[in-house]
């Protein structure tokens, strides 16, 4: 099996964050991943993307053209990247900062969450990123629940551990938007 | 009978390339003397550079690594770090140090690396045939400064001795010649410091020598020898620009 | 030392010169390499070892010439236009016949150029990239794990043949992720260092120099390393060779390229179409024999580089007379890496 995510936000949107934590649920499950970054020259604010491949044999490209899942968490993004996901693919949308009106690719199933009032809702507008990547796990399989719980551990530095309770309670109100 | 003089025992017993009337043999005899007096021989690494220094390994009976132009003191970094214990020194001339090499000497001298660096200035490039140098002295003519070194294009030729010992990590920082007898002597003394204080892990230490080359200068030696004394002594003048020990 | 750990390219780069004895770094920053001095700043103090944040190339690669010289294992990286500058002192530690590791994790330019994934780097890499006529080895690693092996293999080829090996990477494999499984540094026997700088103690005086200017000194001297360049050929070419027995085409393609190539052929495979990969991983010295021996059969190669050719110039010497070699490649910069779906395109185009 091999599942590609392609994640596009601004800097401070957790993009990266987001990125390795499913790479480390990946190899935690005893999976191949590769995690390949791209950002702006701007070190703060710019824009920041990530591919994630996750299989269980060879990686193959850490590059995809055509990604069967984008995770778009601003407006820029969609506007970019909207039209490269692969036929039949899925688009998760940060429905709280796009808007998907002139968005229409009916080759696609496009999932709108309203990302920030959840995070918000749970605390903290920063865990954006973990209510996108309880929404991925959902939909795709590629990894559990159980595993991004674990990796949480590897990809946040000690200071952050405090904040592994909530970041999971993000990560399953992600979960919980995708249709059972 | 008594002897009492002899070769060093850091020098070999050849015949060297240099030109009569060249320092280049003296100021050779003056650090071997220096190496032999604190009996560091065997733990000595000569840097070499390029210029008529390169030959540093066939006078020298230490061990030498040849640098590229300018970067000896890189590359004595290099072998000091990789063997604190050794005895390192590089012996460079104007154009290697003061020109090309310009960067590596002033952060080696900076960094405060226990090497010793012993530094020939004859106011010109010796072995590609006596072009202008960053010390050659205003007015004096070159292959390359046929009208004469001019301030305003050219600037003003470089004091390094003193521009060194302006540097935090220098320990050590002189001037000498070996024109005279007296010179000589001082600089026999000022040489051995300068090892002394890198035996004794004291820190960095520079020594510049003046030095005649008639051959490019188209001096006889007693000539070259004698401009070392007044037009190089009277702009480069001699001394000890910084001594922590004084400190 | 088995759990599989997720770490950047350039870690493991780091990690691996740890494993390997490298105690010694000299390095200048540049973006996208940082990560391997920031490493090493941290880990070798802890170690004994060296670390110098260098005022120039210039000066790495000349500390490296020195600590070199004087026997221990050593190590500098950069990317392109630092690399460019380290070109003298790649030159005299090839003329001294100096060991040491140099890693190019290469931008994309001429000039200044961006910081985006290239491979524009291969002819200053292989050709010799300084005066004078030599060569170095070259390593192309194309995956995180192959960062840590073959920087590890590095060091052991440089000490063994006595010169600078470079391991040649770009933003992708440097700043790509992956699963690495560290490992020891493997038992392999070296010759011992008879030539380094001590201090001579009582024994014979040592130089370690690259200039001969004895009759027919130099032309032996060059000899002798054109001969080492020969038993490379012979000894030490690596490649990777994936579904080659039946292709009726064969994609050439090295590093990062060949990872983006290797889904494409995957996805031709899938379509029906008898495809291969060839990749080198030994640049220099080229791996021409596979490539001979895998157009006896197949007479089309597809090469593909991030650049507008440069490694196609050796496929074309390697293969045999009547095989036909087709290139595809993009300048690197901002948005021009090329997918694996694009590869495809061209793999239907000539296959």
């Amino acid at each position: 099996m091999r599942h590609d995510v392609f994640i596009a936000g601004f800097g401070g949107q957790g993009v990266l964050l987001a990125g390795n934590l499913l790479s480390y649920a990946a190899i935690i499950e005893g999976k191949n991943v590769s995690f390949f970054p791209a950002y702006g020259v701007e070190k703060r604010g710019g824009a920041a993307m990530c591919t994630v491949v996750i299989a269980d044999g060879n990686v193959g490209s850490p590059v995809v053209g055509a990604p069967s899942v984008v995770i778009v968490l601003n407006q820029t993004s969609l506007d970019k990247y909207g039209s490269k996901v692969k036929p039949g693919g899925v688009c998760i949308v940060n429905s709280s900062l796009v808007d998907t009106a002139h968005f229409s690719r009916g080759d696609i199933e496009v999932i709108p969450i309203a990302m920030n009032e959840i995070a918000m809702s749970l605390g903290d507008a920063r865990m954006v990123n973990m209510v996108a990547v309880g929404a991925y796990a959902a939909k795709t399989g590629a990894v559990t629940l159980a595993s991004l719980a674990e990796a949480l551990k590897e990809a946040l530095p000690e200071r952050n551990h405090r904040f592994i309770p909530a970041n999971l309670m993000a990560i399953e109100a992600g979960a919980e938007k995708i249709p059972g | 009978m008594q002897q009492v003089f002899r070769r060093p025992l850091s020098l070999k017993d050849v015949q060297t390339h240099f030109c009569p009337g060249c320092h280049h043999g003296t100021i050779h005899r003056l650090v071997a003397e220096a190496i032999d007096e604190y009996g560091v021989q065997k733990r000595t690494i000569g840097i070499a550079s390029v210029g008529c220094s390169v030959f540093l390994y066939s006078y020298f009976n230490i061990d030498v690594v040849e640098s590229p132009h300018g970067r000896a003191p890189a590359v004595a970094t290099g072998v000091k770090r990789a063997k604190p214990d050794s005895i390192v020194f590089t012996y460079q001339g104007d154009g290697d140090l003061a020109a090309i090499g310009t960067s590596e000497i002033i952060h080696a001298a900076n960094r405060g690396e226990q090497i010793t660096v012993i530094f020939v200035n004859n106011t010109t490039y010796g072995m590609t045939g006596g072009q202008m140098a960053p010390t050659t002295l205003v007015g004096q003519k070159t292959s390359t400064s046929p009208y004469g070194r001019n301030q305003a294009k050219d600037g003003a030729p470089l004091r390094m001795a003193e521009l060194m010992a302006q540097l935090e990590g220098v320990a050590f920082s002189a001037r000498v010649a070996v024109n005279t007898s007296r010179n000589l002597f001082e600089a026999k003394k000022q040489i051995k410091n300068a090892f002394r204080y890198q035996v004794e892990g004291k820190g960095f230490s520079f020594i510049e020598a003046l030095s005649a080359c008639p051959t490019n200068w188209g001096m006889d030696p007693l000539r070259a020898n004698e401009r070392v004394g007044t037009e190089m002594c009277d702009y480069f003048k001699l001394g000890v620009f910084k001594n922590v020990e004084n400190l | 030392m088995s759990k599989r750990l997720f770490v950047k390219g350039n870690e493991a780069v780091a990690m691996a010169a740890v494993e390997a004895g490298c105690r010694y770094y000299f390095g200048y920053p540049i973006t996208p390499q940082s990560d391997i001095p920031e490493y090493l700043s941290r880990e070798l103090p802890k170690l004994d070892g060296e670390f110098i944040q260098a005022e120039s190339e210039i000066a790495s690669i000349n500390m490296l010439l020195g600590a070199s010289a004087a026997g221990v294992r050593a190590m500098t990286s950069s990317s392109g236009p630092g690399i460019s500058l380290k070109q003298e002192g790649i030159s005299y530690m090839s003329g001294s016949e100096l060991p040491g590791v140099i890693v190019n994790i290469s931008r994309s330019g001429p000039g200044l150029g961006g910081i985006d994934a290239s491979q524009a780097d291969y002819f200053q890499s292989v050709k010799g990239g300084g005066h004078g006529g030599y060569h170095i080895i070259v390593l192309a690693p194309s995956s995180v794990q192959e960062m840590y092996d073959l920087t590890m293999l590095a060091f052991d080829l440089a000490d063994i043949y006595r010169m600078p090996v470079m391991v040649l990477g770009d933003s992708v494999v440097g700043q790509m992720k992956e699963a690495l499984v560290p490992h020891k540094r493997p038992e392999t026997e070296l010759p011992p260092k008879d030539w380094a700088v001590r201090g001579k103690g009582d024994g014979e005086q040592r130089v370690v120099k690259s200039l001969y200017l004895g009759d027919g000194e130099l032309e032996a001297h060059n000899w002798k390393l054109h001969a080492k360049y020969l038993v490379l050929k012979e000894e030490e070419c690596r490649w990777e060779d994936y579904e080659t027995a039946d292709a009726e085409l064969v994609v050439a393609a090295f590093g990062s390229a060949a990872r983006i190539a290797a889904t494409a052929v995957i996805m031709a495979r899938e379509a029906g179409m008898k495809v291969g990969l060839l990749r080198p991983i030994t640049l220099f010295p080229f791996p021409e024999k596979a490539f001979f021996n895998v157009t006896q059969r197949c007479k089309k190669v597809l090469d593909i580089e991030l650049n507008t050719g440069q490694m196609v110039e050796d496929v074309r010497l390697s293969v045999v007379g009547d095989a036909e070699v087709f290139f595809y490649g993009r300048p690197p910069g901002a948005g021009s890496l090329p997918t694996p779906e694009e590869l495809l395109e061209q793999i239907k185009k000539y296959y």
